[in-house]
């Protein structure tokens, strides 16, 4: 296990003695581990759409960001659009790349790693021939994500690579991209 | 009828439990539901040999005697010597004697069998970690036609129908059922969840050597870092074979072995595989490293680098670039599906309230803190990281009658 080389308190900003009394706290109140992640949407015009978050639940009671947060998205000038913001399948991979990278910073600090800087590159391919409806073997989504993590820490090679690591296997946007989710669409 | 102490079941658990009581004049039965070594009797696979050398089944008042003590025990040598090993202690014992039932009286406890109800103090379960076959629900969805078997149920490669097979978990029994019955000329395809990566022989040495001679196996439960963690872990992915081959992915791989993610969902009579299939390869390859590592800084340390091979890394597991994210069982002629996917203890007959939600015992090192007079041996890291390796039984055990015996203390104390 890796541990800081000088006395200096390691500090990435995460409070793990928070996270690790929530577990104390959840082991015997598994209702209170149940939360609802919600999301709005508005469409705008064409392609562009505006999306609202607020409010979630969770703890047993409904919570609120401490403000809303909107995020808008569109597609490319090359996709006959007007490019308002980035396209949704940009936004998953940020969503990915955040996830990944909050869990580093955890991970790090929970086995006493200073992270000095982080950053990665994220790279999905796709064919569209899949949502042009082109071709019924070739899927709309990513055919491959790949991360490429660049990270400055007072960690070995191998330590680093395994809080990478640790953090993939608890990173929830990383299982809902791997793993298959039912999804329920209604219309009312 | 009426005891001091009862211990249920006579594996190497019981009987190390029986020579410890004994050696306390401690008044016991030990109830079988079978014959000794039951489990391994009747619940494993033809083929299987212990994971641990024969020099390491190191029992109170027993061990091994022969002239091959680096070999692996097949199962007919397991059970013969844990025959030998019930010789020797000679315990008071019932066998056929299933336990139906046991409750809590004023008392102590009463333990019900087929044979009449013993009374007594204490209560020792000794019926091990591993009974269940555990099987995830989705195995419901599995398309019918395709035949499904636990590790508890197979037997050998040859009763399996032709055709291919998916091997669901690569821990040491996955590992070692996919390897044989992929040599049997039935293709395998082996689903990989979390898994424990670890070479059968290191630096020339046998890996349990190394976790013995590092004290690694010995390592307590109050010291561990993260115990939940440590009592979850899958075992080793390594095999008792005589030519002391490697079972890890690569190896399989090699042999030709199709290595794919967990199995995540069964969709339209389709596999659904996770595409975390390259992280728990790098999980489990830096795990083994640092094992290793250990392993060499332990060497360093006491002066035997010199005196054995020079250290080196396995080659780390072989991903392929885009590993399928589903399979059509019919297109892959899948006829069978062999889940490997870890046993749990049976306490169905347990009437006493001290399981957790999800069924399992709760204990401190075997104590049942909650049922005075309740113990529990046999289950993995129960008091140390070997607790549920034939070589973990003694100590436990003598741990445990001393408990066991100071609770007798304390209570005639009272009485």
């Amino acid at each position: 296990m890796a541990t800081a080389k000088d006395d200096k308190p390691v500090n990435n900003g995460v409070n793990v003695e928070a996270l690790f009394g929530a577990q104390e706290a959840l082991k015997n109140a598994p209702e209170a581990a149940k939360f609802k992640w919600r999301s709005t949407v508005e469409w705008i015009n064409g392609t562009h759409s505006r999306s609202t978050i607020e409010g979630f639940y969770g703890l047993g009671a409904e919570q609120k960001h401490k403000k809303a947060f909107t995020f808008d998205a569109d597609h490319p000038e090359v996709f006959a659009a007007e490019d308002h913001s980035a396209t949704p399948v940009e936004i998953v991979l940020a969503g990915l790349a955040s996830c990944l990278t909050a869990g580093v910073a955890a991970v790090a600090q929970a086995r006493k790693v200073q992270l000095r800087s982080v950053s990665a590159t994220l790279e999905a391919g796709m064919d569209v021939r899949g949502i042009l409806g082109m071709d019924e073997d070739i899927r709309n989504g990513f055919d491959g994500i790949k991360v490429t993590y660049k990270i400055d820490a007072d960690a070995s090679p191998a330590d680093i690579k395994a809080i990478v690591a640790q953090s993939q296997k608890r990173s929830a946007v990383y299982d809902i991209i791997t793993n298959p989710t039912n999804v329920t669409v209604e219309v009312k | 009828m009426r005891t001091t102490a009862v211990v249920i079941g006579a594996g190497q658990s019981g009987l190390a439990m029986s020579w410890w009581l004994a050696a306390r004049s401690i008044d016991h039965v030990v109830l079988e539901r079978g014959e000794v070594a039951n489990t391994w009797r009747t619940e494993r696979w033809n083929s299987l040999t212990l994971l641990t050398p024969n020099w390491q089944s190191r029992l109170p008042g027993f061990g091994y005697e022969g002239d091959d003590p680096d070999g692996f025990r097949t199962m007919p040598e397991t059970i013969a010597f844990l025959e030998g090993y019930a010789k020797r202690v000679a315990p008071p014992m019932h066998t056929h004697c299933p336990v139906t039932a046991v409750r809590r009286t004023a008392d102590g406890y009463e333990v019900v069998t087929a044979q009449g109800t013993w009374h007594a103090q204490a209560v020792v379960l000794a019926t091990g970690g591993f009974n269940i076959a555990q099987v995830p629900k989705l195995s419901e969805t599995v398309p019918p036609g395709i035949i499904q078997l636990t590790t508890a149920q197979y037997r050998n490669a040859e009763s399996l129908a032709p055709g291919a097979v998916m091997v669901v978990g690569a821990a040491a029994s996955g590992a070692q059922i996919a390897d044989e019955i992929h040599r049997s000329g039935r293709p395998v395809t082996l689903s990989v969840g979390e898994h424990v990566r670890a070479p059968r022989t290191y630096r020339g040495r046998d890996i349990q050597w190394w976790m013995d001679a590092t004290g690694l196996n010995d390592e307590r439960y109050d010291e561990v870092e993260n115990l939940r963690r440590a009592r979850n872990l899958s075992s080793f992915q390594i095999a008792g074979y005589r030519d002391r081959r490697n079972i890890d992915l690569n190896a399989l791989m090699s042999l030709g072995v199709k290595i794919v993610g967990r199995l995540a969902g069964i969709r339209d009579g389709k596999a659904q595989l996770s595409g975390s299939l390259r992280n728990l390869c790098e999980l489990a390859d830096l795990k083994q490293n640092r094992l290793l590592g250990t392993f060499d800084q332990w060497a360093a340390e006491n002066g035997v680098s010199d005196s054995i091979e020079p250290p080196h890394r396995p080659e780390p597991t072989r991903v392929e670039a885009s590993p399928p994210l589903g399979l059509d069982f019919g297109r892959a002629g899948i006829r069978t599906i062999l889940w490997a996917t870890g046993f749990r203890p049976d306490y169905s007959w347990l009437e006493v309230p001290v399981l957790d939600a999800k069924g399992n015992l709760r204990h401190d090192g075997g104590v049942v803190t909650e049922a005075p007079g309740l113990y529990v041996l046999g289950l993995p890291f129960l008091r140390r990281r070997k607790s549920s390796l034939m070589d973990g039984a003694g100590d436990d055990a003598r741990d445990l009658s001393a408990h066991l015996a100071a609770h007798l203390g304390a209570r005639s104390a009272v009485l």
